[in-house]
């Protein structure tokens, strides 16, 4: 059968201050993008509206609006401060997506929401480029107050997830265990984050879950790595926790690496066919599955090291 | 011996379920019970509208109870309101202390839907029309319909003809039915009529008869000064007949004039009476001035009490009433009553209730994204696939049985709970495509460990799975952690995506462990040999 490699003796544990520079300067160069051009949130976050609507001309003479019409036309009704793009999707079809703040105070003056109203001006004044059936093609509308509660539990969630996997290694493993894999997995987060902050992403709903999801796989990489140190250093008893950290990662490199594979062929499946709605999903979970098995390897395990020889180093002063 | 029955039997249970859940989705003539289940498609697939409405009491000094009726009598608005969109459906629910979660999926309109949903609750008193008027209703309606057969295309699928009653029934109390003439002479009729008795319509006449009802044409031909409206879905039986009245459109006093509504519970002796829950009402000045004359002049008549078009009880006037404090008895439960109470509070519902956040795909967004998420699986299915194959062989093809296998589950484990699969949902499956095959390359990785040192085919693959048990519940245990976090935090859709990971982590244990297991092992035990292709 194939194997990618036979029997590996890297010695990655050797490797781990080159590691921890690496990500220390992608993470900084991430935190300096979010400092210097913030973080975006979509509207999930901030609150505001998001329109998608198809403008195809429903007859041989009607003209293509331009965004600059529509930008025009919204003046004329005092909504100023937006936000027009035009997309197309894999039929083709001419969209328009319209970005704004909303307040609820149009609400409460007009009877209709912000987006509603915009639906309502556009195709009267572009009758020739509505069709009932497919006009508006998503309507996202969050009040203020629900994206602040959304942020709220977004990071609640984040942290819930982090504390229960804490209990759960330190129940099954030791804590030593628990903090080694939580550091990895902020790592994860961050460099994840950054990325997001230095293409200019929005992070939403879908993203948050991304993130969440990138936690549960680059834990179940790291659990594996752990099994196999907690294995080896029952059997290895007169090597350095260096030898057998390294021995464990080495063996079970090869399936670091299949699942790995296996798991990026189908996220990039998503990320280049999944359509418009998972785009941004798709591409955290494409960053996450790198990143999360590079952590398992060279953050994660190192960590180990780290504390087992400062442990072995106060025993034996005693 | 015994465990290997047990396994065997696990694994055939496993096998009927998922293949029973599955059918439906596969092959489409298969009798009716069988697929009383189905796998539904979320908003974000199919195209729909969800709104979230916030009841608004921050700036009116209430108690808590008044609080909790204010919430309760916007739900009870809202549910009678979607009611009549013919939503397949709908579905309205209470989130946390004074929020409402409406989901409409399927529906095209949004903006009929978006005004019904922010009108003012309307709450009216409206006689019922007796006798030669409900005929006449009756009979303008059925030659319309007789002369218009083809303006309505939906009405064929009812199978009417056949179903009109064949003799003229004369009803106590709600209509009147028509002599039949020709083959089509009582369409309308037939359409309202529920085991030949007519003014009842058949729950699966409903939506043609609602269509109905929103067409002008078909409404110019009831005659002036009256009206048609449904009886209220009923919330022990929502598929029951539901009786047609028809009322005098012109109101004989509206909700404004109505000062309270409340529950009491019949005091005394009577038996017919006693400890029995009714509805008192008390009318302000001006409103008991009009009940004292409305109920004066039509003693035995019967007073419909209507929100927004739909009747929700029609007492009989028993007496003239001029201290305007009135009572409606009757063999009514305690829910009925208050659930009665509650609409009849909404005519003053005094919290506004606002959008929050709304959430509208349309059917083109949603065509696409089935589109393009059954390609991605696909594609990234195959790829799996050849890449285990290739990398395992036969063992390779034994993780890919696993894997469709596991694939099934998810989808059966969804339909037998009526789940929903939304976009985050498939993105959940094609995750899982990739990560399920890990417990297998986790056991075979094992496997090639443990031949390697030199042990036998037989003995490696028992020491491989063994060994590998601990690791695989470990890493998909805290993998589980994760997606039970994001079940709890997620809203609609993120839900979905949760629920597919989860379900898929559960599945791949078993289809690694116990279903990968048992192939390996009739794989050996069967042909003594020495080779394994791994």
């Amino acid at each position: 059968m194939m194997r990618f490699f036979g029997e590996t003796k890297i010695n990655f544990i050797g490797k781990r201050n080159i590691a921890f520079a690496i990500s220390g300067a992608v993470i900084l160069i991430g935190i300096i993008f979010m400092f210097i051009s913030g973080l975006k949130y979509s509207i999930d976050f901030t609150g505001g509206l998001s329109l998608e609507l198809e403008m195809t001309p429903n007859t041989e003479a009607a003209a293509i609006v331009s965004i600059e019409d529509i930008r025009q036309v919204l003046r004329d009704e005092e909504i100023t401060d937006t936000e027009i793009q035009e997309l197309h999707d894999m039929e083709g079809r001419r969209l328009i997506l319209i970005k704004t703040q909303v307040t609820g105070e149009e609400e409460a003056r007009t009877g209709f929401t912000k987006g509603d109203r915009i639906v309502k001006i556009l195709q009267n004044k572009f009758p020739d480029n509505y069709n009932p059936e497919t006009f508006v093609r998503q309507q996202d509308e969050v009040g203020p107050r629900i994206g602040e509660e959304l942020k709220g539990k977004a990071i609640l969630a984040i942290f819930w997830a982090l504390v229960g996997i804490i209990i759960y290694i330190w129940w099954r493993f030791e804590f030593t265990f628990g903090i080694a894999a939580i550091a990895a997995l902020v790592h994860d987060i961050l460099i994840t984050v950054g990325i997001f902050a230095i293409f200019g992403k929005e992070v939403s709903l879908p993203v948050v879950a991304a993130l969440l999801t990138i936690v549960g796989y680059s834990l179940n990489d790291t659990i594996v790595v752990f099994d196999r140190i907690r294995e080896d250093i029952k059997k290895y008893r007169k090597q350095t926790y260096a030898d057998i950290i390294n021995k464990s990662i080495n063996e079970t490199l090869s399936r670091t690496i299949i699942t790995s594979v296996t798991t990026f062929l189908v996220v990039l499946c998503l990320y280049i066919f999944g359509g418009s709605v998972i785009n941004d999903f798709a591409f955290a979970l494409l960053i996450g599955v790198v990143v999360g098995t590079y952590s398992s390897i060279f953050i994660a395990s190192p960590i180990l090291v780290g504390y087992f020889n400062k442990r072995l180093a106060s025993r034996k002063k005693k | 011996m015994r465990n290997r029955k047990l396994r065997s039997l696990l694994i055939i249970a496993v096998l009927v379920f998922t293949v029973y859940f599955v059918a439906p989705l596969l092959f489409e003539k298969l009798p009716s019970f069988w697929t009383d289940k189905e796998l539904k498609l979320g908003l974000d697939l199919q195209g729909g509208m969800q709104i979230l409405l916030e009841v608004d009491y921050s700036e009116l000094e209430l108690s808590v109870e008044a609080k909790k009726d204010a919430v309760k009598t916007a739900l009870e608005i809202i549910r009678n309101r979607i009611d009549q969109f013919g939503v397949s459906e709908p579905s309205i629910q209470p989130i946390g202390e004074n929020r409402i979660l409406i989901q409409l999926p399927g529906l095209k309109n949004f903006n009929r839907a978006k005004e019904l949903i922010g009108k003012t609750a309307l709450l009216e008193f409206k006689l019922v029309a007796e006798g030669e008027q409900v005929e006449e209703v009756y009979n303008s309606l059925d030659s319309y319909l007789e002369n218009n057969y083809e303006k309505y295309p939906y009405l064929e699928d009812l199978d009417l003809v056949e179903a009109a009653p064949a003799v003229d029934v004369l009803s106590d109390e709600d209509s009147l039915a028509t002599d039949e003439e020709g083959e089509n002479s009582n369409l309308f009729t037939a359409l309202v009529s529920s085991d030949d008795v007519p003014g009842r319509v058949p729950y699966k006449h409903i939506n043609a008869f609602k269509a109905l009802l929103n067409d002008e044409d078909f409404i110019k031909e009831i005659p002036a000064g009256l009206q048609l409206a449904l009886e209220k879905i009923s919330k022990k039986d929502p598929y029951s007949a539901r009786i047609l009245y028809v009322l005098h459109s012109q109101a004989e006093l509206s909700g404004d004039k109505l000062d309270k509504a409340s529950t009491k519970i019949g005091q005394g002796y009577d038996p017919k009476t006693s400890g029995k829950p009714y509805v008192s009402l008390e009318f302000n000045k001006e409103g008991a001035k009009i009940f004292k004359t409305v109920t004066g002049q039509n003693i035995k008549r019967r007073l419909a009490i209507v929100l927004d078009n739909v009747v929700y009880v029609a007492p009989v006037i028993q007496d003239r009433i001029p201290s305007g404090q009135a009572q409606i008895t009757g063999s009514f439960s305690l829910d009925e009553v208050q659930d009665l109470v509650i609409v009849l509070e909404s005519g003053n519902l005094p919290a506004p209730v606002n959008v929050i956040e709304e959430r509208t795909v349309g059917p083109s967004l949603g065509n696409d994204s089935i589109r393009a998420g059954v390609r991605a699986a696909l594609l990234g299915l195959a790829l799996v696939v050849v890449f285990m194959i290739i990398y395992y062989g036969l063992s390779g093809i034994v993780a890919v049985i696993a894997l469709m296998m596991n694939m099934g589950f998810i989808l059966a484990v969804l339909t037998s709970l009526q789940g929903t699969l939304t976009m985050p949902g498939i993105a959940g499956l094609i995750l899982t495509i990739g990560m399920s095959v890990d417990a297998n390359v986790i056991i075979f990785e094992r496997i090639r460990e443990e031949l390697k040192s030199g042990k036998t085919v037989r003995s490696a693959v028992d020491a491989g799975f063994s060994r590998a048990l601990v690791t695989i519940l470990d890493a998909n245990l805290t993998t589980l952690i994760t997606a039970l976090v994001l079940y709890q935090f997620g809203t609609g859709p993120i839900k979905g995506f949760a629920v597919t990971l989860s379900i898929g982590i559960v599945g791949s244990m078993f289809s690694a462990i116990v279903l990968a297991k048992a192939i390996f092992d009739g794989m050996i035990t069967n042909v003594n040999r020495d080779k394994l292709s791994i």
